[in-house]
């Protein structure tokens, strides 16, 4: 009798814990592999580490040479300008096509899935076919002047001062689709009476978009925000493909600064003090975003 | 969805209609042409492209660059062409997303149906592991993966990529499990069902969709991936896209245009013809990757 009953027990504990135990690997690997990593890599940020990880701390040096390197400065410029132009071109042209799509569109399921293609390709794909798209001596600008246009000029992405634009292009190229199916599915999503009687009321269609359907849109535009930013920051494929970070440095961003110095310029100490700064990029974007999810959810 | 675009409350007139058309087919054109001139320009003779017009068709066709490209050209020192790193993507890609896509089903389970103290905060530090850039592992990474002895190895790569999908899997099956009636969970528990038995019998059968988007969403993030590749694998283990790169921009003397295009091509198609088979899935990952569920 009592054996009975305390093999029960044992059975109802085992089923208490075989949950537990099942989270646990993948728990125990993302803490390890991502945590642990993350500790590591914040670490040997403040250690004197060069080709190899070191462990003499050296306190907050690396970030000092880090912020003193005009290279760190191009690549965080760069940052700037291809995250803040990628952000904004692709939500208007996301946003423009979305609401265009919604009118009833013969063909939509024709277009929808030409607008998102991109996203399913290798940003490796993307680059080899846009680097020589826009090479001036054989891509577009040539065509042109076969077509009779001679003046035509396309060079950016030989130019110093223009290359980076080039990586916006097929970075919105790339990923303007997804945008345009987030807003979608935040159209699909909106009470349609709601539009009616605004429109009863006398609303033109431009102020029934801007008064109601844009702010309705709110989540979409949060949503996007985010995941852009977030895809902006870790930015690295496509600019090895396109452009190499070059002409010269010209187009060098925090990722590909990050691998330079830490692989081949030996320097894993301010290798690792750039990586720790894009993690805290990322970090105060996603963070409060997620929080927020999370809790909206409960 | 269906009655919202049946009744749309936006009336719109001949030329507004017009104007919106005319946009959105220049920008299927815009998103249509890359590709579309990649192809052409890989079934042209060299000379033809470094002479001629981008978008005229070829005047000869031939499918050399595409021979080339998978069998004879010429990837860093070896002229092995893509066909082997090909099969080291799917050697890789395989593993790594049945394992991911098995532990995010799991995890999911548990998170949903087996709640206990301190599980929302559990998964919020699986999910915040999503969005890492991973230029802030590849120090350590690189180091443990030599400690393992998996440097340079496909096994390697495949736990790498475990790992850093699993927040992304377990994300697609919590929120699609959350959904999911917990008192058939309960009434089965109550007929002594235990927890691989009610996962097995009655979480498994209706997740048919929801594996669908995660085996898709893996596939195409491993299968694209660089950065990793780049970074851990070695000449035998080398993914697709590195070896695409080296083909393209190492390549000394003259640079052979159509069969970086053909390699190009060759290293999309696995993944654009998922997107063509089971597009709606692959939207509905990326809806669940910007985290409304």
């Amino acid at each position: 009798m009592a054996d009975v009953a305390r093999a029960a027990d044992f059975r109802t504990r085992l089923q208490q814990w075989i949950p537990k135990l099942v989270l646990s690997p993948s728990l125990a690997a993302i803490l390890f592999f991502v945590y642990g990593f993350i500790f590591f890599t914040v670490y040997l940020s403040f250690t004197g580490s060069k080709m190899l990880p070191r462990y003499d701390w050296i306190g907050i040096e690396n970030y000092v040479r880090l912020w003193g390197l005009s290279h760190w400065w191009t690549a965080i410029t760069n940052l700037g300008i291809f995250a803040s132009l990628y952000i904004i071109f692709c939500t208007l042209i996301g946003l423009a096509l979305a609401i265009f799509l919604d009118q009833k569109i013969r063909g939509e399921g024709m277009l929808r899935p030409i607008y998102l293609y991109p996203m399913a390709l290798s940003f490796i794909v993307t680059g080899t076919a846009w680097k020589w798209f826009l090479d001036p001596g054989i891509g577009l600008e040539q065509t042109m002047h076969l077509w009779g246009w001679e003046s035509f000029e396309f060079g950016w992405i030989k130019d110093r001062d223009m290359a980076i634009y080039t990586v916006v292009i097929a970075a919105v190229w790339q990923t303007s689709g997804f945008v345009m199916a987030m807003f979608l599915a935040g159209l699909r999503g909106i009470d349609n009476e709601l539009l009616k009687a605004a429109q009863i009321d006398g609303a033109s269609n431009w102020n029934l978009y801007r008064r109601i359907v844009i702010p309705l849109l709110r989540p979409a535009f949060l949503s996007a925000f985010v995941i852009l930013a977030h895809l902006a920051v870790k930015s690295y494929d496509l600019v090895i493909a396109l452009t190499g970070g070059g002409p010269g440095r010209a187009t060098e961003l925090p990722a590909t600064f990050m691998y330079s110095y830490t692989f081949t310029r030996n320097s894993m100490g301010i290798g690792a003090s750039s990586a720790v700064i894009m993690l805290m990029t990322i970090a105060a974007i996603m963070v409060p975003y997620l929080y927020s999810e999370l809790r909206e959810r409960k | 969805m269906g009655s919202a675009a049946q009744d749309t409350a936006v009336h719109t007139g001949r030329v507004a209609r017009t104007f919106i058309y005319l946009v959105l087919l220049l920008f299927a054109l815009f998103y249509l042409l890359p590709f579309l001139v990649m192809l052409i320009n890989s079934v042209k003779p060299l000379s033809e492209i470094t002479s001629g017009n981008m978008l005229a068709l070829p005047a000869i066709w031939t499918i050399e660059p595409w021979l080339s490209a998978w069998s004879t050209a010429q990837i860093g020192v070896e002229p092995t062409g893509l066909k082997p790193y090909f099969v080291n993507s799917l050697l890789m890609v395989v593993p790594a997303v049945a394992i991911s896509t098995i532990l995010g089903a799991l995890n999911g389970y548990v998170l949903t149906k087996w709640r206990f103290r301190g599980d929302g905060i559990l998964f919020g530090l699986m999910l915040f592991s999503c969005f890492i850039p991973f230029q802030i592992v590849l120090i350590p990474m690189a180091r443990t993966l030599g400690i393992l002895g998996m440097a340079g190895s496909t096994p390697g790569l495949v736990l790498v990529h475990v790992v850093y999908g699993l927040g992304f899997t377990t994300l697609f099956f919590r929120n699609y499990y959350a959904a999911f009636p917990t008192e058939l969970v309960r009434a089965a528990m109550i007929d002594g069902a235990g927890f691989f038995k009610i996962f097995w019998r009655i979480m498994l059968p209706v997740s048919g969709p929801i594996m669908v988007v995660s085996i898709i969403w893996q596939f195409t993030n491993i299968w694209n991936d660089f950065l990793f590749g780049a970074s851990f694998a070695d000449l035998d283990s080398m993914p697709m896209t590195v070896a695409l790169n080296n083909l393209v921009n190492s390549s000394t003397g003259v640079k052979e245009y159509n069969v970086h295009f053909a390699g190009a091509i060759i290293a999309a198609l696995p993944t654009l013809v998922v997107y063509v088979v089971a597009g709606r899935y692959f939207v509905r990952g990326l809806m669940a990757g910007s985290v409304k569920g």
